[in-house]
């Protein structure tokens, strides 16, 4: 009794019920047809809004005011520069990650730049950045009609008995930024950052050294969401990345991370991802109109943040 | 234009060069908004001496009243430390009820926008209560606002009411509309926020909501007042928005989340701390509807690179509003 009590007091256990409720009313609804390729589609989908939430989680993390609303623009861009390094071949697919990744790392400490040479709150300097990545992208995009190459193709959708390999994968990678986040010196400083920067900076933490990480960070997984997505859809586009700004920040929020700062939630994080993913699916099984299914998902995302938010005290 | 130089406050114990110094640079940052208007004009004036006419502001400045409003809806939401994500599609649902249910049928028409600003006083009450963040919560908005509009006019089409088509085209002696326009707004709003007794409560909520709470105001009653303006003002930029492209279009207002934004910023306000300027605000919706469209189609530069200009314009104001308050002077 005292274990699930004890259960029900981590944060990320309401994203995972959540989750779970949808997939049961969705095969509730099927009569149980397609359960299980529900969720082996959900997983692959939640993959992508998983690794772009971490970067998302890591930001906002550092206190009030801290988000990325560049990831978008960074996602599109980077999958436009995967594509184009590797050319459709398989010798090129780790120069084309790479690539990737070093193109939402720029866009990262960019945003970095702007916020300290500006002096600017970090909202408005994404902002100002994700309008030029924007264009950047769709110069540099324009007309791109090149396919992944066939290996990084059937790598982003290999499955393992119904397993996609990247969510397991991705399972490991979150692991790895929890232990990011509790256990290394850089997590600590982040947490210490958000929760009190003048403490922090009266402490000794190097609050402009650890800041500049974690927006290169943020921006760098942006870059390698790009680069898988334009795997997994068969191409790259400038709209790719488009619905990433609700859900990276919404995941975080559903997830159980602090909006305050301080407090961060990795576990949280994969059962809102499933939950957005499989709430479409569920709508999608439904069969629901676009604007029904708009109304419906802007409806839950609030109506969930309302419950999660917590009372005043919280803070 | 906000903050009236006050060197003799601010700066009591330094050398009277140094406050004068102070004077000057925020004379300057004040006069920002202003003198990026005058010179993408002046710019658009070079490349094509024809545009600065009647006729040619009209055309120009066709857009300028519902960019306008929105921009002063996202001013109030900012005024109280909140942003609002959502305010594109609302101005698009404004805009798809304008043309089909307040066309033709009035009264209906008049009950859901009136609900709809409804809910934006909700939303304001609840972002409060449950001390939520608004940034999700305008996101999760701006889903809903998208899907009604598309359930409303799944297609572009419909046709704004006459009556408004009849307001939207006026031609008005000597001045063009939006320019009469657009200074109304400003006035009207400058008025009410930065010289009434309760305007000053309102931003003071931005500013300092423990004093202001502690002085016996009700932080929840200023909130729901910013977020229920905020809605009137987008309700206002649908319908002006309507008028001027006469029929509706479920995506028609997504680009005015960001413009919003970045026109109370380009006109001198400041994210946080109850900062802002009406006045600023209304001269940068209009720098920047002057600017990303029709400054650019001038200069020849790809309609690609239309929104990258706008972050950089962004980019360059708000470093010279850095520069100027480099020394001494509160960001």
């Amino acid at each position: 009794m005292t274990r699930l009590g004890r259960l029900l007091e981590k944060p990320w256990i309401w994203s995972f019920a959540g989750a779970l409720l949808v997939w049961l009313a969705a095969i509730a609804f099927t009569r149980g047809y397609g359960a299980g390729g529900m969720v082996t589609a959900a997983l692959s989908l939640a993959v992508f809004t998983v690794i772009v939430g971490i970067g998302q989680m890591f930001v906002i993390t550092l206190g009030p005011g801290n988000v990325d609303l560049s990831l978008p623009a960074s996602i599109g861009l980077a999958s436009a520069v995967a594509m184009k390094v590797m050319g459709g071949n398989d010798a090129m697919v780790v120069v084309g990650l790479l690539a990737a990744l070093g193109s939402g790392f720029l866009v990262g400490s960019f945003n970095y730049f702007l916020i300290r040479a500006l002096r600017i709150p970090p909202i408005i300097a994404t902002l100002s950045a994700s309008f030029i990545i924007q264009s950047v992208d769709i110069s540099y995009g324009r007309g791109l009609q090149i396919k992944p190459p066939p290996g990084f193709a059937d790598f982003t959708n290999l499955q393992v008995l119904g397993i996609p390999v990247l969510a397991i994968l991705t399972v490991l990678f979150a692991l790895g930024a929890a232990v990011l986040l509790q256990r290394t010196i850089y997590g600590r400083q982040v947490l210490a950052i958000g929760q009190n920067i003048r403490a922090a900076g009266l402490a000794g933490v190097p609050v402009g050294r650890v800041r500049y990480l974690t927006y290169a960070l943020c921006g760098t997984l942006g870059g390698l969401t790009g680069a898988l997505l334009a795997g997994y859809f068969r191409g790259a586009n400038v709209d790719i990345g488009n619905e990433y700004l609700l859900t990276s920040i919404a995941v975080v929020v559903i997830g159980g991370t602090s909006v305050a700062g301080g407090k961060a939630n990795v576990p949280g994080i994969w059962g809102a991802a499933l939950f957005l993913v499989l709430l479409l699916t569920m709508l999608n099984t439904f069969g629901v109109s676009a604007g029904v299914r708009l109304l419906l998902t802007g409806l839950i995302i609030v109506g969930v943040i309302t419950a999660a938010g917590g009372p005043k005290s919280a803070r | 234009m906000t903050d009236t130089p006050s060197p003799t406050a601010s700066v009591a114990s330094a050398s009277v060069p140094a406050a004068r110094g102070i004077a000057v640079r925020r004379w300057l940052r004040a006069l920002l908004p202003a003198l990026s208007l005058v010179l993408v004009v002046t710019a658009i004036g070079v490349l094509n001496p024809r545009a600065i006419s009647y006729f040619g502001f009209s055309l120009m400045l066709g857009l300028a009243i519902p960019i306008a409003l929105a921009t002063i809806a996202q001013l109030f939401v900012i005024t109280v430390n909140d942003l609002d994500l959502s305010i594109g599609t609302f101005v698009g649902f404004v805009g798809c009820v304008t043309a089909t249910l307040l066309r033709d049928n009035p009264l209906v028409g008049i009950a859901v926008l009136v609900a709809a600003i409804g809910v934006y006083a909700g939303l304001g009450a609840l972002i409060h209560l449950r001390n939520l963040p608004s940034i999700v919560v305008t996101l999760g908005m701006s889903f809903v606002w998208q899907g009604l509009a598309i359930l409303m006019l799944p297609t572009p089409g419909g046709k704004a009411p006459d009556w408004l088509l009849t307001l939207m085209g006026l031609k008005p002696p000597f001045v063009p509309f939006p320019i009469i326009a657009a200074i109304v707004i400003a006035v009207v709003v400058h008025f009410g926020l930065m010289r009434t007794s309760y305007g000053t409560i309102l931003r003071g909520a931005g500013g300092n909501a423990a004093a202001i709470e502690r002085a016996g105001w009700s932080l929840l009653r200023t909130k729901v007042t910013m977020f229920t303006l905020a809605g009137v003002f987008g309700v206002l930029s649908g319908m002006a928005l309507i008028g001027t492209t006469t029929s509706g279009d479920a995506n028609i207002g997504n680009g005015y989340t960001l413009l919003s934004i970045a026109g109370v910023i380009l006109g001198g306000g400041e994210f946080v701390g109850g900062r802002v300027s009406p006045i600023g605000a209304v001269l940068g919706a209009l720098t920047l509807t002057l600017a990303a469209t029709q400054l650019l189609g001038f200069m020849h530069i790809p309609p690609d690179w239309q929104v990258g200009a706008n972050g950089i314009i962004l980019i360059i104001v708000l470093a010279a509003r850095a520069l100027l308050s480099r020394r001494g002077d509160a960001v």
